[in-house]
C-alpha cells in the first residue's frame, strides 16, 4: 500500500501490521498528551512537587535523556572532526535518537514550567550568568543542529528525492555537514556541561555543590564527559533492540565495536574522574563545611550508599571493563549487560544530581524530604518515550537510515 | 534622583530566640500584609506558602530533659559573596534581584516563568511556588492590601522584608525633603506584629538602629554560615544547643567557630 | 538577549562572551542553511542534479 514510500531493496513489514503496531504506541502517546494538557490548564498542582521538590522526576527525565542522546553529537564528533569513517553507518540512527532525546527535552521543559507561556522569558530577559539560561540556548541552538542533520534523512526519502530541489538541497547540506557538526559539538558541550552546573554551582546544597574552573564547577566537564561517554552506548543499545525487533543485522559488527571501544575508553577515564572528584568532594569540600559523606547517605530506601555503589561500580566500572576488552564487546550477551549497566548508570547520575540534592536536608533541624510522582508526571515522562518509539518507527520504515542495511539482508526480486 | 545619592544600607534582621514564644503572630501578620494565598487545607505544609516560617527546634533529649526552642524564618536575604545571593545568580531570567542599595533579594512575580531553579538553590526552604491561583473566602478580596499585588498560579514568591514599606516611607520622606529613613519610618510586618518583641529589624550598617549593636551580641549567630551564603537574619539565644543547630558541625568542632569559604 | 534593544543589555564580559558564543553560533547555522538552500535552487535552475550523495 505505501510501497512506494519505502526505500529501494529493503523488507519493511505488511502496512496493516505497521498501523497497529503505530495505533498502539499511539495510545500510549494519546496518554501522556491528557496528562500534558492536564498539567498546561490546570497548573503544576497535577504533579506531587513540592517546596522541597521543584525538581523532581521531569528535571531527571531531561537530564537522562539528553545523556542518552550524548551519542548524537559525539559520533558526530568522531565522524566529522576526529575522521572514524565507518560510523556514518551508524550515524544517521544516532542523530535520530538525538533528536527525538532533545525534542523530549525540550517538551518536558515546556511542561516543567509554572507558567508556560513566559517561556521565552529565560531568552528574552536572560541572565547570562544562570547555567539555567546557557542549558535553555544550548538546548535549542543543538535542537536546530540536529534538525538540520535530520533534514537530509527526510529528503532522502524515495519519493521526495525525486523531486530536484530537494534532492540538491540534501546533496547540499552533505556536503557541509562537517560545519554543522562542529557547531553541534561545540553546542552540545556546553549543554551538557551547563546541566553539570546547574546542579554544581548550588553553593547552597552541599551535596551538589563542587568547586571548579573559572565559573564552571567539576560537574559541567563531568556532564560533558559522561553523556560523551555514555551516549555511544545507548545508540549501540537501540540498534541492537531494533536489530531484535525486525529480526535483521542493521549495522556491521565492525562499526559497533569501534563504537564500543570508543565508549569504553570513555566511561572508564570518566569513572576515574567521576571518583576523584566524589572523593575530594567529601573529604574536602564537604568537611569543611562541617559535614561528611555519611551524611548524605541515609538508612531510608532511595538513598542509602547502595546507590553510590550503583552508579560508580555496577553502572560504570562494570559496563566499562565489559567494553575494554575484545572477548567482552564480541560476546553479545555481554555487550547487552554492558549498555544497558551503563545506560542505567548514567541515568543513576542524573537522578543523584537532581533528586537526591533536593532531598537531602541542610538545615541541621530538618529531615530528609521524600517524593513520589504523581501519574501526570509518569505519563508525561513515558508521553517522549512513545513519541520517539513513533518516530523511530517512520523513520526505518521510510527512510535510509541504515546503509549497511541492502548489503546484509539482500532481497530476492 | 535622590535615591542615587543615599548611603548603602544592609537590611537585616535580629531575632531573639530566648524571647519568642512560637505564637505564630508573626506568619499571621505577614500573611495579611503581603497578601499571602491559603487554601483550604493546609494540611501538606510542603505545599503551604508561609514567607516566614515558625521551625520547632528540640535538644533531642527525652522528657525532663527536654528543651524546645522556636524559630522563624523568614527569608535569609543573603548576600553571598559581594551580592551573589545562592537564588540570585541561578535565575535564568533576573525575576529575583539583589538590591545593593538595601540589600534587599526582591522578586519579580510577573517575570517570573516558574522554572523552581532558585527554591532548589536556596537551603533555607524560604522560597514557595503557587502550585495553584490564589482563591479568596468570598468578601475577602475587599480586604487585601493594595500595596502588595496578588501572585498567579505558577511563579514562586518569598519574603520581601515588606519591601513596599520602604518605598511608601522612602516616598513620604522625600515629600519630607530627607534622603534618609529613620528606624522606625521602615519596619516589616512580623517585626511590629511580635508581642513578646523578639524580632528587632533596621540598617545593620548603621550605628543608630538597634540591629546594628544585636548583632555583636555573644549569644548571635546565623543559619548554615559555612555554606557562605551570608545571611542577613541573625539569630540570638542563650542556649549552645541552640546555637549549634543553626548549623552543621563535626563533634570535635566548637559552636560558632566558622571557616569562612566566600 | 540583544545589544541595543534589550534594556537588560550590558557590555560586560558575562553578556559579550556568552552572547557571543551564541550569535556565533547561530550565525554559521543561519548562513550555512542560507547557503545550501539558495545553491540548490541555483543548481536546480540549471539543471543540475547534484550528482550522487553519501
Amino acid at each position: 500500500m505505501d510501497s512506494a514510500l519505502i526505500p529501494e531493496g529493503v523488507k519493511r513489514c505488511p502496512f496493516p501490521q505497521f498501523l497497529t503496531g503505530l495505533a498502539v504506541v499511539g495510545a500510549v502517546l494519546a496518554w501522556g498528551v491528557f496528562a500534558m494538557l492536564l498539567c498546561w490548564l490546570k497548573g503544576l498542582n497535577q504533579t506531587n512537587m513540592n517546596d522541597s521538590y521543584g525538581f523532581a522526576l521531569w528535571i531527571w527525565a531531561d537530564l537522562a535523556v539528553i545523556a542518552l542522546g550524548g551519542g548524537a553529537f559525539f559520533s558526530g564528533f568522531l565522524k566529522y572532526i576526529v575522521g572514524k569513517d565507518e560510523l556514518k553507518n551508524i550515524i544517521n540512527f544516532a542523530v535520530l535518537i538525538g533528536f527525538i532525546c532533545y525534542s523530549s527535552a525540550l517538551l518536558i521543559l515546556a511542561i516543567d514550567i509554572g507558567q508556560p507561556l513566559r517561556g521565552w522569558h529565560i531568552f528574552w530577559h536572560a541572565n547570562v550568568h544562570s547555567m539555567l539560561t546557557e542549558v535553555a540556548f544550548c538546548l535549542s541552538c543543538y535542537f536546530g543542529v540536529l534538525t538540520i542533520e535530520y533534514i537530509p534523512l527526510i529528503l532522502e526519502n524515495r519519493q521526495i528525492d525525486k523531486i530536484p530541489f530537494f534532492h540538491n538541497l540534501s546533496h547540499n547540506m552533505h556536503e557541509v555537514m562537517a560545519v554543522f557538526a562542529a557547531t553541534g559539538a561545540f553546542l552540545s558541550c556546553f549543554h551538557q556541561g551547563s546541566l553539570g552546573g546547574v546542579a554544581g554551582v548550588l553553593f547552597g546544597r552541599p551535596f551538589a555543590y563542587r568547586e571548579g574552573l573559572l565559573v564552571w564547577p567539576w560537574t559541567f566537564f563531568l556532564f560533558t564527559w559522561s553523556a560523551a561517554a555514555y551516549g555511544p552506548c545507548f545508540t549501540i543499545f537501540l540498534t541492537k533492540l531494533l536489530e531484535k525487533i525486525t529480526g535483521k543485522k542493521l549495522v556491521k559488527d565492525n562499526v559497533i565495536d569501534l563504537l564500543a571501544k570508543i565508549s569504553g575508553w570513555m566511561i572508564c577515564t570518566y569513572i576515574i574522574a567521576k571518583i576523584i572528584d566524589t572523593w575530594y568532594w567529601a573529604s574536602v569540600t564537604v568537611h569543611t563545611r562541617g559535614q561528611t559523606l555519611m551524611d548524605f547517605y541515609d538508612d531510608n530506601l532511595l538513598y542509602g550508599l547502595w546507590i553510590l555503589v550503583a552508579e560508580i561500580v555496577v553502572g560504570g566500572i562494570f559496563p566499562a571493563l565489559i567494553l575494554l576488552t575484545k572477548k567482552g564487546r564480541s560476546s553479545e550477551s555481554l555487550l547487552w549487560t554492558a549498555v544497558i549497566l551503563a545506560c542505567l548508570g548514567v541515568c543513576i547520575n542524573r537522578w543523584v544530581m537532581v533528586l537526591q540534592v533536593m532531598a537531602v536536608p541542610v538545615l541541621p533541624f530538618e529531615d530528609w524530604a521524600l517524593y513520589y510522582p504523581s501519574w501526570q508526571e509518569v505519563a508525561t515522562t513515558i508521553l517522549p518515550v512513545a513519541y520517539g518509539v513513533i518516530l523511530v518507527m517512520i523513520s526505518y520504515r521510510y527512510l535510509p537510515i541504515f546503509p549497511q542495511e541492502r548489503e546484509l539482508n539482500p532481497v530476492e526480486s | 534622583m535622590t535615591q542615587e545619592h543615599r548611603k548603602e544600607k544592609k537590611y537585616g534582621m535580629v531575632i531573639d530566640l530566648d524571647k519568642c514564644t512560637g505564637c505564630g503572630a508573626c506568619m499571621v501578620a505577614c500573611m495579611a500584609e503581603n497578601n499571602v494565598p491559603f487554601k483550604k487545607d493546609e494540611t501538606d505544609k510542603l505545599k503551604s506558602i508561609t514567607w516566614i516560617r515558625v521551625y520547632k527546634l528540640t535538644n533531642g533529649k527525652p522528657y525532663p530533659n527536654e528543651e524546645i526552642c522556636y524559630l522563624p524564618r523568614p527569608c535569609m536575604h543573603c548576600e553571598g559573596h559581594n551580592g551573589h545571593s545562592p537564588c540570585v545568580t541561578v535565575c535564568p531570567a533576573i525575576a529575583t534581584d539583589y538590591d545593593r542599595e538595601t540589600g534587599i533579594v526582591s522578586q519579580i512575580p510577573t517575570r517570573c516563568f516558574g522554572c523552581r531553579y532558585c527554591m532548589g538553590a536556596c537551603p533555607y526552604h524560604a522560597r514557595y511556588f503557587n502550585w495553584w491561583d490564589p482563591v479568596w473566602p468570598e468578601g475577602m478580596e475587599k480586604s487585601l492590601s493594595p500595596n502588595v499585588s496578588v501572585r498567579m498560579r505558577g511563579v514562586v514568591e518569598k519574603c520581601t522584608f515588606c519591601f513596599h514599606r520602604y518605598q511608601l516611607a522612602s516616598e513620604k520622606a522625600a515629600l519630607d525633603g530627607r534622603r534618609e529613613l529613620k528606624e522606625e519610618e521602615y519596619q516589616t510586618s512580623c517585626t511590629q506584629a511580635c508581642p513578646a518583641g523578639a524580632i528587632t529589624f533596621g540598617d545593620l550598617l548603621n550605628k543608630e538602629h538597634a540591629v546594628y549593636h544585636l548583632k555583636k551580641d555573644h549569644r548571635a549567630f546565623r543559619l548554615l554560615e559555612r555554606l557562605g551564603t551570608n545571611p542577613k537574619v541573625y539569630y540570638l539565644s542563650s542556649r549552645e544547643w541552640v546555637r549549634r543547630s543553626g548549623d552543621n558541625y563535626h563533634p570535635d568542632e566548637k559552636t560558632g567557630e566558622i571557616i569562612s569559604h566566600h | 538577549m540583544f545589544p541595543f534593544i534589550s534594556f537588560e543589555w550590558m557590555w560586560d564580559m558575562g553578556h559579550i562572551v556568552f552572547m557571543g558564543g551564541l550569535w556565533y553560533a547561530v550565525s554559521i547555522l543561519g548562513i550555512g542553511m542560507t547557503y545550501c538552500i539558495i545553491k540548490a535552487a541555483l543548481d536546480t535552475q540549471k539543471g543540475d542534479d547534484g550528482g550522487h550523495h553519501h
